[in-house]
């Protein structure tokens, strides 16, 4: 049933009482955390962009993304003629509920002591932990994939078959990733990984798996989970200057609303996700007064900081192209991490091993590569050894796609 | 009665749920008139084996069961029946042909044999659980240390087969693309001097 000190003895009513408390509470956070990340992803934007952005409804607009909702609620709600009307209406609920079940797993805080039991600040601990990360990520895939086929509709079609070959693909190097931190933790449990990362190297810094796994994991699993949520520079599903809008270009009303409000919760689970796994989730300086709060506070703030890195892709970031895409995740993420991972296990065998073992993927990558290049070279020669027709018709340009949002 | 005194009651009611959408998404499996909607009830039963699963204590095979089969799996399907178009409704029916109902009635005849054998002793399978005991919570460690050092063997002969199985699907389809540039050449350099 889990780790969590709550659910090891008798269930009693009050058990169960907690239980639900904390499921309606996290629930709650996530929501105004969502309409507030809303404003705060317009704000930062349009301040980058040197431009306004929000300022009518509530002070500095802090209300803008409440009155979308309440508009968004009240348009009419299309369902298009030649769509597969069930799968239509059940897809967006498969893109919000893995979003809030995976934020589930995050412990936001210590442990406390409620209506006498003691409890851990997360809504559940089970066993497999992170693995239910994995799970739910791919569940998500559903979503966006579904939406885009019911829609009945060519680009939709075209957004939700990009979307699934993408999500797969970093899915990899995002397990990849995530084994790594298992592999230091010896344990899937999330609280397992936070209460690891207690304590200081040398007194001052901090002694989290960021430094104790190299900074290769934290990159590629930042990366992996961009293109996972679908945010900018991997927003290839959405694509407005290619694909309208995307697989959710058939979508209005309270039905586009879960669509957005299924991002914006991934995202801020994601960056949550990453305080737990990298940079040790509540862990921070706790001054003797109000110890239940430091260690909620000091994980707000990580997510937040977090949050922000993502707005400042999106703001930053070109949209990448397809095959560069696809190449980022299979020829550079998965291989770095597959090493990376030889050599986080070599160093938990001894030092002067896991040394060998970066050395050993240096060399072994290089001649990787040059056997690679060798190949090309050679079946590119072949190939331009044969009479082509470009030497009859001029190449057409390639279109190069500036992506901006 | 005899049944409340092996498992409690919110154990029989989480069984009685499981098997429910298990049932369903079998029987709607099977009588789906769309590919798509076949597939998606094919993950439903995937879902109620998995809370199976969670409730024998197999947590590490639930999520396996979930991230592998519903995951990935599925999810490949329904990429193929999307790209190929047969997202159509299927009007094949086997209702009146009389060989071929036999045939069912034999194939879950049998069925219903093996899963007598099964409940009943554990010839069939060699032992009642390879892990060993389930002590409380997880037992996580415990299939880990026993695929990593037991059943070494068959664990990396499993990732070997696997990866020759990847190479060779790679190899036959870069091979059916080197046949098809041999047919024609011209479409493939042009690419290949775009690209330069």
């Amino acid at each position: 049933m889990g780790n969590d000190p709550l659910l090891s003895g008798h269930i009693t009513w009050i058990v169960v009482l907690i239980v639900v408390i904390k499921v309606i509470v996290a629930f709650i956070a996530l929501m105004i955390s969502v309409l507030l990340a809303i404003w705060i992803e317009r704000k930062v934007i349009s301040d980058m962009q040197n431009r306004i952005g929000p300022n009518r409804a509530g002070p500095f607009g802090i209300l803008q993304s409440l009155a979308d909702g309440i508009k968004l609620f009240f348009k009419e709600d299309l369902v298009p003629e030649r769509s597969d009307k069930f799968i239509f209406k059940l897809a967006p609920y498969l893109s919000v509920i893995p979003a809030f079940i995976t934020f589930t797993l995050v412990p936001v805080g210590g442990i406390v002591h409620i209506f006498g039991h003691t409890t851990e600040l997360q809504v559940a601990d089970p066993p497999i932990g992170i693995l239910l990360l994995l799970a739910m990520s791919s569940i998500s895939v559903y979503g966006v994939m579904l939406a885009g086929w019911s829609s009945g509709s060519k680009y939709p079609l075209i957004g939700s078959v990009r979307a699934s070959a993408q999500m797969i693909s970093y899915e990899a190097a995002m397990g990849l990733s995530i084994a790594s931190v298992v592999l230091l933790t010896g344990s899937l449990s999330t609280r397992d990984m936070v209460s690891q990362q207690l304590g200081t190297f040398f007194g001052f810094i901090p002694h989290w798996n960021i430094i104790r796994l190299g900074v290769i994991p934290f990159i590629v699993f930042i990366v992996a989970i961009t293109a996972e949520v679908n945010r900018p520079p991997f927003d290839l599903v959405e694509a407005e200057q290619e694909l309208v809008g995307g697989f959710h270009t058939e979508y209005s009303s309270i039905r586009f609303a879960l669509f957005y409000l299924a991002e914006y919760m991934n995202t801020i689970t994601m960056s949550a996700i990453m305080v737990t796994m990298f940079f040790g989730g509540p862990d921070g300086p706790d001054p003797q007064f109000l110890h239940w709060l430091w260690p909620i506070a000091w994980f707000v703030v990580k997510t937040a900081i977090f949050f922000f890195i993502y707005v400042w892709f999106r703001a930053a970031l070109p949209r990448l192209r397809y095959d560069q895409l696809m190449d980022l995740g299979w020829k550079v993420l998965i291989p770095v991490m597959l090493v990376w991972l030889l050599v986080v296990a070599a160093m938990r065998v001894s030092r002067p091993l896991g040394f060998a073992m970066v050395g050993l993927g240096i060399i072994g990558g290089l001649l990787l590569y040059r056997a690679i290049a060798v190949g090309r070279d050679r079946s590119t020669a072949r190939e331009l050894a044969r009479p082509s027709r470009a030497e009859i018709e001029p190449p057409q340009d390639r279109r190069e796609d500036h992506g901006a949002s | 009665m005899i049944i409340a005194s092996v498992i409690s009651v919110p154990q029989l009611i989480v069984f009685i749920v499981s098997v429910a959408i298990i049932a369903v998404g079998g029987v709607g499996l099977l009588t789906a008139r769309y590919p798509v909607h076949a597939a998606l009830f094919l993950v439903m039963t995937l879902f109620g084996v998995a809370i199976l699963f969670i409730e024998e204590g197999a947590e590490f095979l639930a999520a396996v069961q979930v991230v592998v089969y519903a995951g990935a799996v599925v999810v490949l399907f329904l990429f193929v029946i999307m790209l190929l178009g047969v997202d159509r409704e299927e009007l094949a029916s086997f209702a009146g042909d009389t060989v071929r109902v036999a045939l069912a009635g034999v194939g879950v005849a049998l069925i219903l044999a093996v899963l007598f054998i099964v409940a009943t002793g554990a010839w069939a399978t060699g032992a009642d659980s390879s892990a060993g005991k389930l002590t409380a919570g997880s037992n996580v460690g415990v299939l880990a240390r026993s695929v990593f050092t037991t059943y070494l063997l068959p664990f990396e002969l499993t990732a070997a087969l696997l990866v020759i199985a990847v190479v060779g699907a790679v190899i036959l389809s870069r091979r059916m693309v080197a046949e098809t540039a041999a047919i024609e050449p011209a479409h493939l350099s042009e690419r290949r001097e775009v690209q330069q």
